[in-house]
C-alpha cells in the first residue's frame, strides 16, 4: 500500500510542477493589461503605468517571475490579487467552503436518488419504470445546465416562490462563520430557523449541478447491476432461491459499487467545471465565480494561484479515490 | 461519421459487410438510438438548407417588430412564428442557423480531438518508455484542471470566438482519446496478427496505423460520440460566459447570453435557444447509445 | 432535562425574533463586489457605494441629488484672492466609529486630514504603498500629485491646501470619495501591529455607518454609527447583499429579501413599474455615450463627413432595442441634468436623405469604414454589440459599409487611444464630480489627444473656450463659455453623440428618504422604511 503511495506520489510531483508552469505562463499569454484596467476609462499615463508594472514585478525576466512565484508557493504564498489587493490564498479559503459544500450536497443528492434508480431500473429492467427513469436519465445527461438554472429560477423561485433566489442563506441570520460550511455555522449559531433557511437556499444550486452527475450515476450503477445480475454467483443464489432483496442488498449491490465509485471520483472534476457555471447562475461565492471573473479583470494572481490550487485539489481527490478503489477491490492492490 | 467510415470499408471486405448488418441489427433494436438519428438526419438537413427553410435573414433587423412573441401568443405575428429577438430578428431563423454552428462545433471538435489523440495515443501504446511517459505527464496535467475552466482560460488567451472555442475544446478532450487510444493498442500489440505483421517486415507507422489501429475503434467511436455531444453544451456554456461564438453570430449559446435579460419578460428569447440545445444534445446521445450498445459486446444483451 | 433544552431554545428563538423585530435592517442588492474598502486606491462606483458613502465623510460632501458641494467634515472654507489657497475650518466634536475591532481615543481632527491626502500623493508617506500595487488612481487622474503643492495643518481644527495653479473644479474634487477622510490614529495602530492590510478590510470613519463584517462576493454588513456627527441613523443595520445579477436582483426584490436594486434590466422597468409592492425613481445619468471619429484621417477630418453621417444614424431606435427606452438620445457631450447645458444646440436630425446627398457633396463614395464597439456592458452603454450592429445597418442604407471591430477591454482602451487608429470608436463617460470641465475638457481638450481624446480633436477656439473656463472662478461666467463651447463642438461634430442612459432605481413601497444621486451612487444615509 504504501509503495503504491510513493509511486504516485512520485507521478504527482512532476504533473503538479507541469500544471505551475502551465498556469503560469498561460497568465502571461492573456492579451490585455491588467494595470491599465486599473483606471478603465480614465487613462493612465505611460509614466504611471511603468511605475506600477515595475511595482507588481511585471518588468523582471520571465524566467526569474516564475521561480520566485514558485518559491512562493512552496511557501504557501501564492501571490496577492492585483483588483483586491488581498492574498490569493486568504480569498481561495474563504469562498472554497462554499463550492465544497454546493459540490458535496450535490454529489449526495445524485448519489442518493441515483443509486437506486439505477438499481430499480436494472431489476425491473425493459420495464416502464426502467425506461422513464432512463429516459429521464439521458435527458438530464444532455442538459446545458446554465439553461436550467435559468429555467428554475424562473419557475420555483419566480413563478411560485418555494425556495429563495440567491445566496447562501436569509439575511436575518448574521453569524461568524467557524467552518465556512453554512449549513455547519448555521447549527452552531443556535439561532432558530437558520439551518432551515441555510437548507431552503442551497436546493435549487444542488439539483442544478446534481443534475448530470445524478445522470451519469443512474446510468453506471444500471450498468454495472446487470452486469452482476448475469454473473453465476448471482443466479445461483436465485436458484437457491434468495428473495431478490437478499441477493441484491447482499451480493450484487457491493460488486456493483465498485465501477460507481469510480464514476463518482471522476465527477469531481466535472463538479468544478459545473460550478463554474451553477455559481454564476445563483450568485454563488465560491471559487467557480471567483475565476471567472477574475478572468474576465485579468487579475493575473488570481488566475495563476487559482488554476494552481484547484488543480491540486483534483489531483489529490483523485488520489484519495485510486486508494479507496485499491482498498474496495483487494485485487488491484499493487 | 462512423456510418461513413464503415461504408467504405464494405466494398473491401465482406466479413466488414456482415459485421455491418450485425451492427445495423443490434443498433435499430435500440428504439431511442433510431430516434435519435432520425432526429439527428432532420438536423443536419436543417443545417444544410438552412437558407432555404429559414424564412429570414437570421442577422436582418425588423426595427417594426421587435421583441414580438411567438405566432399563438397574443401580439404574434404570421411572419415570425417563434417570434422575434431584442433587435427584431426572427428566432426561427436565427434557431435555424444555430444548428449550423452547433454541429459544425461538433464535428470539428471531434474529428480533431479524435485525430490528435490517436495519433498521441497510438504512438504512447506502442512506444512506450519515454514518449509514453512524456505524453501522459502532459495528458494528466490537461486532467487535472476542470475542462471547462481550462477552456475558459484558453479562449481567454486565444481571444473569444467560435474557432478559438473549437480550439480549446479539442484541447480539453485530448486526453480522453490519447488514454483509450493507448490502452487499445498496448492490449492489441501482442496479438498473433501483429506479431505476424511485424515478422513480415511492417514498418512502425503501418504497424501503428493500419495493423492495429482498426481493431481497436469500437471504443474510439463511442468516446467520439460522447464528445460530439459535450462539444456542443460545452460550446454554449462558452458562448453563455461570453467567451464563445461572437453576436450577432445565431449560435445558441450566446443566443442564450444575450437574451439573460429577458428572463422575467420575454420568455422565448430565453427558453427556445435552450430547448433547442437540449434536444439536439439528446438526439446525439441517444444515437451515441445505440452506437455502444451495438459496438461493445460486453453490453450488448443490457 | 429535555423540557428545559427546549424552554431555553424557546426562549432564545423569542429574543432573536423580538431583536429582530425592533431594529431595522436595511437591505441593498449590490450589482458586484467592492474591490476593497479604502476608497482611495480604487475607482469603481461599486467600491465606493460599500465604503466611501457609508464608512467615510469628504471636507466637502454633495448635497444630496444634486452635483453641488455642501458642508461636510469642513464645516466653511475661504479661497485666497489668487485662488491659490484653500483654508478649510474644521466641524469639531466629530467622533470616529467605535467598532469591535477599534475603540478611538480622540475627535476628528486636521491631522487626519493632512494624512488622509499625504497618503495618497507622497511616496515617502509610509501608507503610500502599503498594499502592493497600490496605485490611488482616481487622485492621478484628477490631477491631485500635479495640483496640489501641500497640505498643511495650521491648527487642530485648521487645514491649508496650496495648489500650483488655478483649477475651478477643485472643491467638487475634495467631495469625491476618493478624498475620504481616515483616522490617522487608526492608522498608526495598525502601522504599530504590522497590520497594514486591515485598513482596506476593515474602514473605520467618521461615516453614518460602521463597518462590522464583509463575506467575499457574498454580504457586507453595517450598523449605524450611533456617535454619527449628523445623527444616528433611522435605520439600525445596513446590509448589502451582493447580487450580480439583474434578474436575481429584481427576483429577490419581488420576494422582499431587498429593499432595494440599482442598475435593473432595461426590460424588466415595465413590470416593475406596474407592481404595487414597488415602486421606481428615475434620473437622467450624468454620462454619455458617443461614437468618436478620428479627425486626423481622411475622409472624417471634413466637418461635413461627419455631420453626413451623424444624419444616417437613429439614436431613438438604438435608444429603443438597447435601453428598452431607458435613456435619451444625446445631443450635446454633456448631459442635461449638468449645469451650462445648452439647450439651444439642435441635434444632427435623423435623414438618411440629406445624409446621403451630404457624403455625395462631400465626395465620399463607397465608403467602407469599421466602428468599434466595446466588449463589455457600461452604465452609458448596455450593450454596445447591438448598438453597434444597428449602427451599421444605417449606414448601410446610406451606402457606407462598416466592419464591427471589438477587442478585449483594456486592449480596446489602450488601441482606441492611438492618434493613427482606423475607424470610429464607441465609447462613453461617466461624470466624477459633476463639473462640465470633467467631460470637455477631459474628453475633448487638445491636451487629451492621444489620451481621453478618442476623436484626436483639436480645435483651437473650443480648447481656448473650455481653458478659460477652468481658470475662472464665477460660475455665470463658467456657464457662458461652457455653452460656446457646445455650439463650437456640434458645428464640428468629433463625435456623434449617442445617448445619456438613465438610471432607473426600483425598491420596495416602504423605502423612504432615498435621495438619486446625479452622480450614480448609491448612499443610505436619511433612509428609512415603514414596511
Amino acid at each position: 500500500m504504501l509503495r503504491f503511495l510513493l509511486g504516485r506520489l512520485a507521478v504527482l510531483i512532476p504533473t503538479f510542477i507541469g500544471v505551475s508552469i502551465i498556469a503560469f505562463s498561460f497568465i502571461r499569454l492573456l492579451p490585455g493589461d491588467p494595470v491599465a484596467l486599473l483606471s478603465g476609462e480614465r487613462v493612465m499615463s505611460p509614466e504611471r503605468h511603468a511605475e506600477i508594472s515595475a511595482e507588481l514585478g511585471f518588468d523582471r525576466p520571465i524566467v526569474i517571475q516564475y521561480l520566485d512565484y514558485l518559491w512562493g508557493v512552496v511557501r504557501g504564498d501564492f501571490g496577492t490579487s492585483i483588483v483586491t489587493k488581498k492574498p490569493v490564498v486568504d480569498q481561495f479559503f474563504e469562498l472554497f467552503p462554499a463550492t465544497v459544500e454546493l459540490s458535496l450536497c450535490a454529489i449526495v443528492f445524485a448519489i442518493v436518488l441515483g443509486v437506486p434508480a439505477g438499481i430499480v431500473a436494472a431489476i425491473k429492467r425493459g420495464s416502464f419504470a426502467d425506461q422513464a427513469m432512463m429516459g429521464t436519465a439521458l435527458v438530464g445527461f444532455s442538459m446545458p445546465i446554465f439553461w436550467w438554472g435559468l429555467l428554475l429560477i424562473m419557475l420555483v423561485s419566480g413563478m411560485l416562490g418555494w425556495t429563495p433566489v440567491s445566496g447562501r442563506i436569509s439575511l436575518m441570520f448574521y453569524f461568524p462563520p467557524v467552518t465556512g460550511f453554512m449549513l455547519i455555522d448555521s447549527l452552531l449559531s443556535g439561532q432558530a430557523g437558520a439551518f432551515k433557511s441555510a437548507v431552503s437556499h442551497l436546493i435549487l444550486p444542488t439539483i442544478v449541478l446534481g443534475t448530470i452527475p445524478l445522470a451519469v450515476i443512474a446510468r453506471q450503477t444500471r450498468s454495472a447491476m446487470l452486469e452482476v445480475l448475469s454473473e453465476d454467483y448471482v443466479r445461483t443464489a436465485r436458484a437457491k432461491g434468495l428473495s431478490t432483496f437478499r441477493v441484491v442488498g447482499v451480493h450484487a449491490l457491493r460488486n456493483a459499487m465498485i465501477p460507481v465509485v469510480t464514476t463518482v471520483g471522476l465527477q469531481v472534476g466535472v463538479m468544478l467545471a459545473g460550478a463554474i457555471l451553477t455559481e454564476t447562475i445563483f450568485s454563488w461565492p465560491g471559487i467557480g465565480k471567483w475565476m471567472v471573473d477574475s478572468v474576465s479583470r485579468r487579475d493575473y494572481a488570481v488566475i495563476q494561484g487559482g488554476l494552481l490550487m484547484i488543480a491540486a485539489v483534483i489531483m489529490l481527490v483523485n488520489l484519495a479515490v485510486d486508494l479507496m478503489y485499491g482498498l474496495i477491490n483487494p485485487r488491484i492492490r499493487h | 461519421m462512423s456510418q461513413a467510415a464503415a461504408t467504405s470499408a464494405v466494398s473491401t471486405d465482406p466479413s466488414r459487410r456482415a459485421r455491418l448488418a450485425e451492427f445495423w441489427y443490434y443498433f435499430s433494436e435500440n428504439r431511442g438510438a433510431v430516434i435519435g438519428l432520425v432526429f439527428f438526419i432532420f438536423l443536419v438537413l436543417l443545417a444544410i438548407f438552412a437558407p432555404l427553410i429559414a424564412p429570414h435573414d437570421p442577422t436582418q433587423q425588423y426595427r417594426d417588430a421587435v421583441l414580438v412573441p411567438p405566432v399563438w401568443q397574443e401580439g404574434g405575428r404570421a411572419d415570425f412564428l417563434l417570434g422575434t429577438d431584442a433587435v427584431g430578428r426572427d428566432m426561427l431563423s436565427r434557431l435555424v442557423y444555430g444548428t449550423q454552428f452547433s454541429l459544425f462545433v461538433g464535428v470539428i471538435v471531434t474529428a480533431l480531438s479524435l485525430v490528435v489523440g490517436v495519433v498521441f495515443g497510438v504512438i504512447a501504446g506502442y512506444f512506450r518508455g519515454w514518449v509514453d511517459t512524456a505524453i501522459m505527464r502532459v495528458m494528466d496535467i490537461i486532467l487535472a484542471f476542470p475542462s471547462l475552466l481550462l477552456a475558459l482560460v484558453l479562449v481567454a488567451i486565444l481571444g473569444p470566438g467560435l474557432v478559438n472555442a473549437m480550439i480549446a475544446i479539442s484541447l480539453v478532450y485530448q486526453p480522453h482519446f490519447v488514454r483509450l487510444a493507448r490502452a487499445a493498442v498496448m492490449s492489441e500489440k501482442t496479438r498473433d496478427y501483429v506479431v505476424a505483421a511485424k515478422v513480415a517486415g511492417a514498418g512502425h507507422t503501418r504497424l501503428m496505423f493500419k495493423t492495429i489501429l482498426p481493431n481497436c475503434m469500437a471504443p474510439l467511436i463511442v468516446q467520439a460520440t460522447l464528445s460530439f455531444s459535450s462539444a456542443i453544451l460545452d460550446a454554449a456554456a462558452l458562448g453563455f460566459l461570453g467567451m464563445g461564438a461572437q453576436p450577432p453570430t445565431p449560435e445558441w449559446g450566446t443566443m442564450l447570453a444575450e437574451a439573460r435579460e429577458f428572463i422575467q419578460s420575454k420568455w422565448w428569447v430565453v427558453t427556445l435557444p435552450g430547448v433547442a440545445i437540449l434536444i439536439t444534445v439528446l438526439a446525439i446521445n441517444l444515437m451515441g447509445d445505440g452506437l455502444r450498445d451495438a459496438l461493445d459486446p460486453k453490453l450488448k444483451r443490457s | 432535562m429535555l423540557k428545559k433544552t427546549t424552554f431555553a431554545a424557546a426562549l432564545l428563538a423569542a429574543t432573536v425574533l423580538s431583536g429582530a423585530a425592533s431594529a431595522k435592517t436595511f437591505v441593498y442588492c449590490s450589482e458586484g463586489s467592492p474591490e476593497g474598502f479604502d476608497p482611495g486606491l480604487y475607482t469603481a462606483g461599486t467600491t465606493f457605494d460599500a465604503a466611501a458613502h457609508t464608512v467615510y465623510n469628504r471636507l466637502l460632501e454633495f448635497k444630496k441629488g444634486t452635483t453641488e458641494t455642501e458642508p461636510g467634515l469642513a464645516e466653511s472654507y475661504t479661497v485666497s484672492d489668487d485662488g491659490l489657497e484653500y483654508t478649510f475650518k474644521l466641524r469639531p466634536g466629530v467622533k470616529y466609529q467605535t467598532t469591535e475591532f477599534f475603540t478611538p481615543t480622540r475627535d476628528f481632527n486636521a491631522d487626519d486630514v493632512v494624512f488622509s491626502f499625504d497618503r495618497q500623493l507622497k511616496a515617502d508617506n509610509p501608507w503610500n504603498k502599503y498594499v502592493t500595487g497600490a496605485s490611488w488612481e482616481y487622485a492621478a487622474g484628477m490631477g491631485f500629485p500635479e495640483v496640489i503643492k501641500s497640505v498643511e495643518k495650521v491648527d487642530d481644527l485648521t487645514v491649508k491646501i496650496t495648489l500650483t495653479r488655478k483649477e475651478a473644479p477643485f472643491l467638487a474634487n475634495v467631495a469625491m470619495p476618493f478624498a475620504s477622510i481616515v483616522s490617522k490614529e487608526y492608522a498608526d495602530k495598525l502601522q504599530a501591529d504590522g497590520k497594514m492590510n486591515q485598513m482596506n478590510q476593515m474602514p473605520l470613519g467618521t461615516g453614518p455607518f460602521a463597518f462590522v463584517a464583509y463575506q467575499q462576493d457574498a454580504i457586507i454588513r453595517y450598523k449605524a454609527n450611533p456617535d454619527y456627527w449628523g445623527g444616528k441613523q433611522k435605520i439600525d443595520d445596513l446590509v448589502f447583499a451582493i447580487t450580480p445579477d439583474a434578474s436575481v436582483r429584481y427576483q429577490k426584490l419581488k420576494a422582499g429579501e431587498c429593499h432595494l436594486m440599482p442598475f435593473p434590466n432595461a426590460a424588466d422597468v415595465a413590470a416593475m413599474k406596474a407592481d404595487t409592492n414597488l415602486k421606481v425613481v428615475e434620473q437622467e445619468g450624468l454620462n454619455v455615450a458617443y461614437l468618436a471619429y478620428n479627425t486626423t484621417q481622411a475622409p472624417f477630418d471634413k466637418p461635413e463627413v461627419r455631420k453626413a453621417l451623424n444624419q444616417a444614424i437613429n439614436k431613438q431606435a438604438i435608444v429603443d432595442a438597447v435601453f428598452q427606452g431607458a435613456a435619451t438620445p444625446a445631443t450635446n457631450p454633456i448631459p442635461p441634468t449638468m449645469w451650462s447645458y445648452n439647450k439651444a444646440v439642435e441635434d444632427d436630425k435623423y435623414d438618411p436623405e440629406a445624409s446621403k446627398k451630404g457624403l455625395e457633396a462631400a465626395g465620399v463614395k463607397d465608403l467602407k469604414m469599421k466602428v468599434w464597439a466595446m466588449p463589455v456592458s457600461r452604465p452609458y452603454m448596455l450593450n454596445a454589440r447591438r448598438a453597434a450592429e444597428l449602427i451599421q445597418s444605417d449606414f448601410a442604407k446610406v451606402g457606407v459599409t462598416v466592419e464591427i471591430v471589438s477587442y478585449e477591454w483594456a486592449e480596446y482602451l489602450d488601441k482606441s487611444k492611438a492618434k493613427d487608429r482606423d475607424g470610429a470608436v464607441m465609447l462613453g463617460w461617466t461624470g466624477d464630480n459633476g463639473d462640465p470641465d470633467n467631460f470637455l475638457d477631459t474628453l475633448l481638450g487638445c491636451d487629451a489627444v492621444g489620451g481621453n481624446n478618442r476623436a484626436q480633436w483639436c480645435n483651437k477656439e473650443f480648447d481656448d473656450l473650455v481653458t478659460k473656463a477652468k481658470e475662472t472662478s464665477d460660475i455665470a461666467e463658467r456657464t457662458k463659455l461652457y455653452e460656446q463651447a457646445q455650439v463650437v463642438f456640434k458645428k464640428d461634430a468629433p463625435w456623434a453623440t449617442i445617448d445619456h442612459s438613465l438610471s432607473i432605481v426600483p425598491m420596495r413601497k416602504g423605502v423612504e428618504g432615498f435621495v438619486q444621486s446625479p452622480l450614480g451612487d448609491f448612499a443610505f444615509d436619511g433612509v428609512d422604511i415603514t414596511e
